[in-house]
């Protein structure tokens, strides 16, 4: 049942072929045998689970009318308060903090029936392309332990190769829900910026941040959509319009005539010749469903990394300036005589990792009065540019396309050391979240040269999403008729799962 | 381009309220300068004629009525609180010894 997408756990929960109990403690046990090697969970809510659990059963027991995944289980990105639950990010400066309230996403979740297994490890304060930066240790790749998951939301995609969990929510800020995605075979999207509410989604960027479904098919993301997207007073971003159709898209992909448009700029030199190849298939398979394929060139992407690298750090050292030690998290030299500005200086400290300290300070830097102008300033104009070509590029294209990610996943350690090689990873992904577009990534085989997942990217206008689900769903359909099998099938067996 | 020395770096990690040792200041600033050269590409486009981009959706103040509506209760507020005292966050001093 385990390895099942959320939607045939649905459908067997909904015939009484199995309980939410039951599908809950066989995720449960799953994540007992394997998880001492994934490590995707930082915090596993065995009695909260399983009471979610109890009461969905009891209510469908009773008749009551449920939502179209009400009993399914979820791994939940750290990053996404959740009453009483512990939240830290993946960051010591949050060690033990239970938060008083429920984010938007989780309330959704809740009133929607699905079952909140625990949170899922990620970047601090999702800062990373690998997971690495956690302070609680990294996530392990299921294809290959050597490996990364990708990150941010490494752990979140990790639960879901590994069998942990049929569904996770993932948030996006420069790639951290599709690059995972891509890097262990599974599902990710972020939708448009605004669609989902950032109420209780603890900010890193917040013109940048998205939260988004994680999952195995392209279906299963959409049922997931729907159900956290929709507008939230709570978030003065939260976009007051209907949510695009992306279940009914992801259940007709039909791409007769549609026009998917490559971009020029995102493929070719510094991809993994083993990308490109499936990258190009996939494309090949797209043509012969009907689709209309185009080159579009977006000039100013070459620029999208170096604006990012200065408009992520500048909002994160304003938003992280909340961690004070003075209302939560730790608290570091709180002796006798010590002044509020000492404690939080040790406190931030301590509780800070590298990466998180190297964002903070370069954003100081780029804020900072006689550099303004030339960095953050400069990076704000690059992002008018690029979404102009975004704009540009949609006038010939329904849909733009590319891979996800320059390459397959690396060992763990490799870039650790170099934050240039490590940022290079959100080449391709960035420049969505820039513009405030919506990007899917979905699997396109394995790259002959390692057998490791390669991710298809598919990037749609805002408001705009369900077109992604749309061809998402028809490549989906042809590859599948390709392999006959998912995917994930191929994956090699964990030890503690044998 | 501008290098950063290791005072430089000194200075934002103050302003950041970060108590970094020197050897972590080392480090950071020779990284720095590596990243800020990578950065400062977007000076070659960013042209005076390019309005800038704050947010990528059009925004305006978005109010709510104003009504009183439930919110955390002070229990709640506290929970996560490092010292609380009569329902009130203990913080350290904030004046200098002689307040």
């Amino acid at each position: 049942m385990i390895t099942r997408s959320a939607h045939e756990m649905a459908a067997a929960l909904q015939s009484g072929d199995t309980t939410s109990v039951a599908l809950t403690q066989a995720h449960l046990d799953r994540i007992g045998a394997v998880d001492k090697e994934v490590h995707a969970f930082l915090y596993v809510d065995t009695e909260g689970a399983l009471a979610q659990a109890k009461g969905v059963d009891d209510s469908r027991a009773r008749g009551e009318k449920l939502g179209p995944l009400a009993g399914v289980p979820l791994a939940l990105k750290d990053v996404m308060v959740q009453k009483g639950v512990p939240t830290t990010c993946g960051s010591k400066i949050l060690e033990g903090w239970r938060p008083p309230y429920d984010s938007t996403v989780v309330s959704n979740l809740k009133s929607a029936g699905i079952v909140i297994l625990g949170k899922t490890n990620m970047d601090e304060f999702a800062m990373g392309s690998s997971t690495e930066n956690s302070a609680y240790g990294p996530t392990h790749n299921p294809w290959d332990l050597t490996r990364i998951p990708g990150g941010s939301g490494g752990g979140s995609s990790a639960s879901l190769a590994a069998f942990e969990a049929p569904l996770a929510i993932g948030t996006d800020t420069g790639g951290s829900i599709r690059q995972p995605a891509a890097v262990t075979g599974t599902v990710g999207v972020k939708p448009t910026y605004g669609g989902v509410s950032r109420y209780g989604l603890v900010a890193f960027s917040s013109s940048l941040d998205q939260a988004g479904p994680c999952a195995r098919t392209v279906l299963d993301a959409a049922l997931l959509h729907e159900i956290i997207a929709g507008h939230d007073p709570k978030d003065a971003t939260s976009i007051n319009a209907p949510v695009p159709q992306v279940v009914q898209a992801a259940k007709n992909g039909d791409v007769k005539g549609m026009k998917i448009g490559f971009v020029k700029e995102l493929n070719g030199e510094g991809y993994q010749p083993g990308v490109r190849s499936r990258f190009e298939e996939s494309l090949e398979l797209l043509a012969k469903a009907g689709a209309e394929i185009v080159e579009v060139s977006c000039p100013n992407f070459e620029y999208a990394l170096a604006a990012y690298y200065l408009i992520a750090p500048s909002e994160c050292s304003s938003n992280l300036a909340r961690f004070d030690a003075m209302r939560y998290g730790i608290r570091v030299g709180d002796e006798d005589g010590a002044s509020a500005e000492s404690v939080m200086n040790l406190t931030r400290e301590v509780g800070f990792g590298r990466e998180v300290k190297r964002r903070i300070i370069l954003g100081t830097y780029a804020l900072s009065s006689g550099y303004f102008d030339a960095y953050y300033g400069s990076a704000q104009k690059v992002r008018t540019l690029i979404m102009e070509d975004f704009t540009k590029a949609f006038t010939s294209a329904d849909v733009l396309v590319s891979p996800t990610c320059p390459t397959t996943a690396f060992k763990i350690g490799e870039k650790a050391n170099d934050p240039l090689a490590m940022y290079l990873n959100d080449i391709a992904t960035i420049p969505v979240n820039m513009a405030g577009i919506g990007g899917m990534s979905l699997p396109c085989g394995l790259a002959p040269e390692d057998n490791l997942p390669v991710g298809f990217q598919i990037m749609a206008p805002a408001m705009q999403d369900q077109r992604m689900y749309q061809v998402g769903a028809a490549l989906e359909a042809a590859l599948l008729t390709q392999w006959g099998a998912p995917l994930l099938s191929k994956i090699p067996a964990l030890a503690g799962g044998k | 381009m501008s290098t950063l020395s290791r005072s430089d770096v000194a200075n934002l990690a103050r302003l950041a309220r970060i108590d970094m040792t020197d050897e972590e200041l080392d480090h950071l600033a020779t990284e720095m300068d590596v990243i800020l050269t990578a950065v400062a590409r977007v000076q070659e486009v960013a042209t005076a004629d390019i309005k800038p981009t704050s947010h990528p959706i059009p925004i305006n103040n978005v109010t709510r009525p104003d009504v009183v509506r439930p919110s955390l209760s002070p229990d709640e507020a506290l929970s996560g609180a490092p010292a609380q005292e009569e329902g009130r966050f203990r913080v350290p001093q904030i004046l200098g010894e002689e307040a």
